[in-house]
């Protein structure tokens, strides 16, 4: 039997960098609450099998992954169930346990992960994916090609030796016909809770060239919160518990404007 | 035979792999009998021809994490000048991030080639006496893609070792890309004649970093390379204008130095943030020299050794 796991699933997502550390994960979190809080059933399917972050990022330590006639569960990360998330994270018994895979494996699973994990209804699916432009994103685009890419949300971070590595992405994208969705700018200058001094801590503004030089959207900057991150290692609700900061406001105004762009 | 030979199917998963002859993907290759049968599977040549070129480099340390965008490439290039600053020296620093190649940027050299000669592949020269390596050198765009699959990538990485000319070397440095896959798993195949003297570990102070970090030291432990030691990256950010410290990235659970003391290991140093740090590798120069007295060079100097010193030993770098 051919289980198609997308099939009522509406929009699909990718979240590419190729530069590592600059927060896929984290957008792809935030963007998945912020799409939650506007009422939408999304879900997250973490391709990156070596260091899957999704899973503490929102909580959901170690569940277990059963599996119905549809195919595997996905986890839920709320009782409403309305964030659905299926990550490698979830099928190791240690969690220190290193994922030592050649292409070919990883090939395999997320092939599985994409077929054969029973979404149900979604308004989006997002896709967190690990640096690079390898065997883990073509295995996304070839498992995807029977339902359809939405297109990509790119992270950067401001400076020079990261747009660098999202230039390549950029091309990758062209290369494999994924609709470039924009270009969000992560760790955009820090505000001192002290003295509220802005620095620039890496670098600044090499978001919105790049989007200018690639001709992308430029869907915003997000700036460096000790607060974000310190939700994230808690797997708390950043946008539920701190909806007055700055930084709430920089995440909704992209999930609108990727929102916007899908509904187009 | 080649990892992946030129008549190989899209999805070869490589002569070497267990499924060699064996997968959906075999269906048809010319190669497909031999590969089932096991014959291609005998140990790679090139694992000796690579101990013979490599007799000349003294000494091997893999820059290693496990997360991405922690400073791995900073420190290998950081480093790298560090221990070139000693003329007596030769020192080669090799990038094996396929995708992501970011030491051209910070050493400086983006834009050069790579030539080759009767003897090999010429590395491209920073010092007289600090030569590098990169797939960066190889592409002709800053927009080129390297999209490929684990076996290609695999024999772009045995080339690299083989193919190079690196001359006498006292220190071999190898960047590597985050993760515990295709890379990790080649450079140290490859190297297994050669012999790998050591890993550092470059982790920032959240659980989100650690927790891949941890992975990382086990596949150290699993494919036996020693773990020199521990380097906490990012580790608290001094305000320039009020001098407070922020916890941008904070060590919810105890940072890299319980880490280190969960899985003894020596921490090696804490390097703060700093914006020049950024600014210096996107301009391409070492920090080291830009800022000296910054707390994040002094915090390096402290790592490094004493740049006199010659004698490799375990719980320090030189």
């Amino acid at each position: 039997i051919s289980i198609n796991g997308l099939a009522q699933v509406k929009h699909v997502v990718l979240v590419l960098s190729g530069k590592g550390g600059v927060g896929k994960s984290t957008i792809t979190t935030e963007l998945a609450l912020a799409l939650v809080h506007a009422g939408k059933k999304v879900g997250i399917l973490d391709v990156d099998l070596c260091g899957p972050s999704i899973p503490r990022m929102l909580s959901v330590g170690k569940p277990e992954v059963h599996q119905c006639d549809a195919g595997w569960v996905p986890v839920y990360a709320d009782p409403q169930q309305k964030l659905a998330i299926m990550s490698i994270g979830f099928l190791l018994e240690d969690s220190d346990e290193a994922v030592i895979w050649r292409g070919p494996k990883k090939t395999a699973l997320i092939g599985q992960f994409v077929s054969d994990v029973a979404w149900g209804e979604l308004d989006i699916l997002l896709v967190d994916t690990p640096p690079g432009t390898s065997d883990e994103h073509l295995a996304v685009l070839e498992n995807l090609r029977k339902h359809r890419v939405d297109g990509a949300v790119l992270v950067t971070t401001p400076q020079a030796v990261s747009t660098g590595d999202v230039r390549r992405e950029i091309t990758f994208c062209k290369k494999t016909a994924v609709k470039i969705l924009g270009i969000v700018e992560n760790m955009s200058g820090f505000v001192c809770p002290h003295c509220s001094e802005c620095s620039n801590v890496f670098s600044k503004g090499g978001g919105e060239e790049l989007a200018k030089l690639t001709g992308s959207v430029f869907l915003g900057s997000v700036p460096l919160d000790p607060l974000l991150t310190a939700t994230l290692e808690e797997g708390r609700d950043f946008l539920q518990a701190f909806p007055e900061s700055s930084t709430y406001t920089a995440i909704s105004q992209i999930v609108n404007t990727v929102l916007s762009s899908l509904d187009a | 035979m080649a990892d992946v030979p030129n008549d190989a199917p899209e999805h070869c998963p490589g002569t070497s792999s267990d499924q060699a002859g064996k997968s959906s993907a075999c269906q048809g290759c010319p190669n497909q009998n031999i590969c089932a049968s096991g014959a291609a599977k005998a140990p790679d040549p090139a694992i000796e021809e690579i101990r013979q070129k490599l007799t000349s480099v003294k000494h091997k340390i893999l820059v290693l994490s496990g997360k991405g965008g922690v400073g791995k490439s900073t420190f290998s290039a950081h480093l790298s000048h560090a221990l070139a600053s000693d003329d007596s020296k030769e020192i080669a620093l090799l990038d094996v991030d396929i995708c992501g190649p970011s030491i051209p940027k910070i050493m400086g050299l983006e834009g050069e080639q790579v030539h080759q000669s009767g003897s090999g592949w010429s590395p491209v020269y920073v010092e007289d006496n600090l030569a590098v390596m990169s797939i960066g050198f190889l592409l002709s765009s800053p927009d080129d893609a390297v999209i490929w699959r684990g076996p290609k990538k695999n024999g772009m990485i045995k080339q690299f070792l083989r193919d190079v000319d690196w001359g006498e070397v006292d220190y071999l440095i190898v960047d590597t890309p985050p993760g515990t896959s295709d890379e990790h798993l080649s450079i140290v195949q490859y190297l297994s004649g050669a012999g790998i003297d050591g890993a550092v570990i470059i982790t920032t102070p959240q659980e989100v970093s650690l927790q891949d970090v941890r992975k990382e030291i086990r596949f150290c432990k699993k494919v036996k390379i020693p773990v020199i030691g521990v380097i906490e990256n990012m580790s608290g950010f001094v305000c320039p204008k009020c001098k407070n410290t922020s916890q941008i990235f904070p060590p919810t659970t105890g940072g890299a130095q319980r880490m280190c003391e969960e899985l003894n290991l020596p921490l090696l140093g804490r390097v703060p943030l700093d914006p020049r740090i950024g600014r210096s590798c996107d301009e391409g120069r070492s920090f080291l020299t830009e800022v000296p007295d910054s707390p994040a060079a002094v915090a390096y100097q402290n790592i490094f050794p004493n740049s006199k010193l010659s004698h490799y030993s375990k719980n320090s770098l030189c």
